[in-house]
């Protein structure tokens, strides 16, 4: 018999029961809430009657529609009142199923995904879910994380369990090593360019390869979170070491006697070696480039040194009409190289790119200079209030602000503009977000997806430059 | 959730590959607390000529009359076709939510995004996986004639032109049931309560550290 892959014993491992179709009911860990997609199932709850299966296993917190800005006045300091009443019923809904949240004025608030592999909440062998798509990021750590919809999230809290059908098991293996000044965001953008965001649609993605071996936590966070990006519901990486060591000593990761056995556990977390993938991709990181999107789609994107693809040049007449519709949507023209984009303004965040990490490399980039006069607003918000606090103490705050960036509060900000931080039309960013779908920033607003680092440098710059020339 | 059985209704092309949920429904609706009243915003950057907010009176605003749902023939939709991987990004179940607010009950398109497709089932909108020759076909035959409606028949599993040629589709067995019978899956699961208890115990031994005090 072949040996597992990661997938198939995660998947093993929480299944309650298969039924009589195949499908099967599996068991939840870690179930993590926010403002959005969870009113609608605490009314579901209240209207049957329902009380939360196991509190203990979820952990809420407002993260889309907080405010970035100053938040001396609290909840009251929410401007939007739709906005705020959302905020208040998470509050009002944790308080009445007992359920943990971090508010909005908590030191450890901030965007779900950032949160839960930072409280330990998040940990190796977990079954992780959450009512946002970007719940892959937490596949980081070995674990089996997926999002769901609101139905969903109401199912979970009603029973701690899932009707799911098993995926197909995809790898993505990233052999050798990237050149200097490419990232994790590089490496997934790549991914995505090549095999389509519908090419991972139906299977389970794990992350393989020396690349993503040699990558931190924190880069195969940002591997993993655009995993749903190419169609994957889950993206996961082999936990090892470096996945052991972040989640030791953080607040809700075990302790004493149980750590030993739990480490003893996760030491199994990968596939084995006779393990048989359904689909396998390779791809050489010595060939993977800054990358820079120019359409309204994640798979639309290039390497910073390349041009404005030309749809006359796309055989398949959807296609074609797709990138042009893209083009049109963007305001670019076919054949433009993509250093010669000028940008409006820049987003360095999400929880794509909002860790410590990811603040650092920006920083190195911004550090001694300052954002081109063509750009009108450079923002820096970190995913979490403890992300903030370290980068303070590290001095980045300092960096950025000198430079001309605005060092914000944490939240989902101009990712989704759900808040008040948002494109307006026809303006033009480089966004270390994950998404460039038509108005996502915005309405009429053009997002081109990049690393922190190439976010950094094209603020200063004003325009998309190669980050590698930059430093060099 | 009410029940699909068979379904008769005008078809509506909206002739676009990789339709994500920020364009079903933009994200300045997703901050309502409830499940009803998304219609009206269904699609509303492509519909409208201007900025849509929450609690805007939608029937004063500007429509985009290039938008295939402001046209006339096809008022009254119910049967909504689309080229590959519709409903890709975010989560939302505002999107199907929308979908049924307007008075969808059917999309059919080559591929699904595997989130949306699930939310799908579980608001008893019935997504329909076709090859992209079929879907072609039917664009070119809906684009052709006004008034193009299909009969959905979900216990026998087909699709009915309007000449009376009839082809299958593929569904899966649980789904179907649950939309036939308009099922609530929390109410079949906690018919396992026994199974799930049982799991938990055994889990609590082997991993004790996934389970709070």
């Amino acid at each position: 018999m072949a040996g597992k892959t990661l997938y198939d014993k995660l998947w093993d491992a929480h299944v309650v029961r298969i039924n009589e179709d195949g499908t099967a009911l599996l068991y939840i860990d870690r179930h993590l809430v926010h403002e959005v997609t969870s009113p609608q199932a605490f009314e579901g709850l209240r209207l049957a009657g329902r009380k939360p299966w196991r509190t203990d296993a979820a952990l809420a917190v407002p993260d889309h529609n907080v405010p970035t800005t100053d938040r001396t006045t609290g909840i009251e300091g929410i401007v939007d009142p739709i906005a705020r009443i959302q905020v208040e019923t998470l509050d009002q809904n944790c308080v009445d199923f007992g359920i943990t949240e971090f508010k909005m004025m908590d030191k450890r608030q901030g965007i779900v995904h950032v949160i839960g592999p930072e409280q330990g909440a998040t940990l190796p062998g977990m079954t992780v879910v959450c009512g946002d798509s970007h719940t892959s990021t937490h596949g980081a750590f070995g674990a089996l994380a997926f999002g769901i919809g609101t139905s969903e999230v109401e199912h979970v809290l009603a029973t701690q369990c899932l009707i799911q059908k098993k995926s197909r098991n995809m790898l993505v293996r990233v052999d050798g090593e990237l050149g200097a000044g490419v990232t994790a965001k590089d490496v997934v953008l790549a991914i995505i360019g090549r095999i389509g965001t519908a090419g991972g649609t139906g299977y389970a993605i794990e992350f393989g390869g020396d690349v993503m071996r040699s990558l931190s936590v924190e880069g195969r966070m940002t591997v993993c979170n655009m995993a749903i990006e190419a169609g994957a519901r889950a993206g996961m990486v082999a936990a090892d070491e470096k996945a052991i060591e972040y989640v030791k000593g953080r607040p809700y990761s075990p302790t004493g006697d149980s750590w030993g056995k739990a480490v003893n556990e996760w030491q199994q977390l990968h596939s084995d070696a006779d393990a048989v993938f359904d689909k396998t991709i390779v791809i050489n990181g010595a060939d993977i480039e800054p990358q820079v999107t120019w359409g309204t789609s994640p798979e639309m994107v290039s390497g910073v040194n390349s041009t404005v693809p030309d749809p006359a040049n796309e055989g398949d007449a959807v296609k074609s009409e797709g990138m042009q519709r893209a083009l049109d949507y963007m305001g670019l023209t076919a054949n433009t190289p993509i250093s010669e984009i000028r940008i409006d303004k820049v987003f360095i965040g999400s929880c794509t790119n909002s860790r410590i990490e990811d603040l650092r490399a920006a920083a190195v980039v911004a550090k001694g200079n300052k954002v081109a006069s063509n750009v009108k607003l450079a923002m820096v918000v970190p995913g979490s209030g403890l992300v903030k606090e370290q980068a303070e103490q590290e001095g980045l705050d300092k960096i950025f602000i000198e430079a001309g960036f605005e060092w914000r509060e944490p939240g989902c900000s101009m990712c989704l503009a759900m808040n008040a931080d948002r494109l307006e039309a026809g303006e033009r960013c480089a966004s270390t977000s994950n998404r460039n779908f038509e108005g996502r920033q915005g309405q009429g607003g053009r997002t081109h997806l990049v690393s922190p680092a190439m976010a950094a440098a094209a603020a200063i710059k004003g325009h998309f430059s190669d980050v590698r020339k930059l430093n060099g | 959730m009410d029940k699909f059985e068979i379904h008769k209704g005008l078809v509506v092309p909206l002739d676009r590959a990789n339709v994500d949920t920020d364009a079903i429904i933009p994200k300045q609706f997703l901050k309502s607390i409830k499940r009803s009243g998304f219609g009206p915003n269904l699609f509303d950057d492509w519909r409208y000529l201007d900025t849509g907010e929450p609690g805007m009176d939608n029937s004063n605003r500007p429509v985009n009359p290039d938008f295939v749902l402001n046209q006339d023939r096809y008022q009254g939709g119910s049967i909504l076709i689309a080229r590959d991987n519709f409903g890709c990004g975010s989560s939302r179940e505002h999107a199907p939510w929308a979908l049924l607010d307007y008075g969808f009950l059917v999309v059919i398109a080559p591929s699904f995004a595997d989130i949306f497709f699930n939310n799908c089932f579980k608001n008893g909108i019935l997504p329909i996986i076709q090859s992209a020759e079929v879907v072609d076909s039917l664009f070119n035959e809906v684009n052709n004639n006004i008034g193009y409606a299909l009969t959905i028949d979900l216990p026998n599993q087909t699709i009915t032109k309007p000449d009376g040629s009839t082809f299958l589709f593929e569904v899966d067995e649980f789904r179907k049931h649950c939309l036939i019978n308009g099922l609530d899956d929390i109410g079949l699961t906690l018919q396992h309560v026994d199974d799930i208890k049982k799991y938990e115990a055994k889990r609590k031994e082997s991993a004790p550290w996934l389970f709070g005090t």
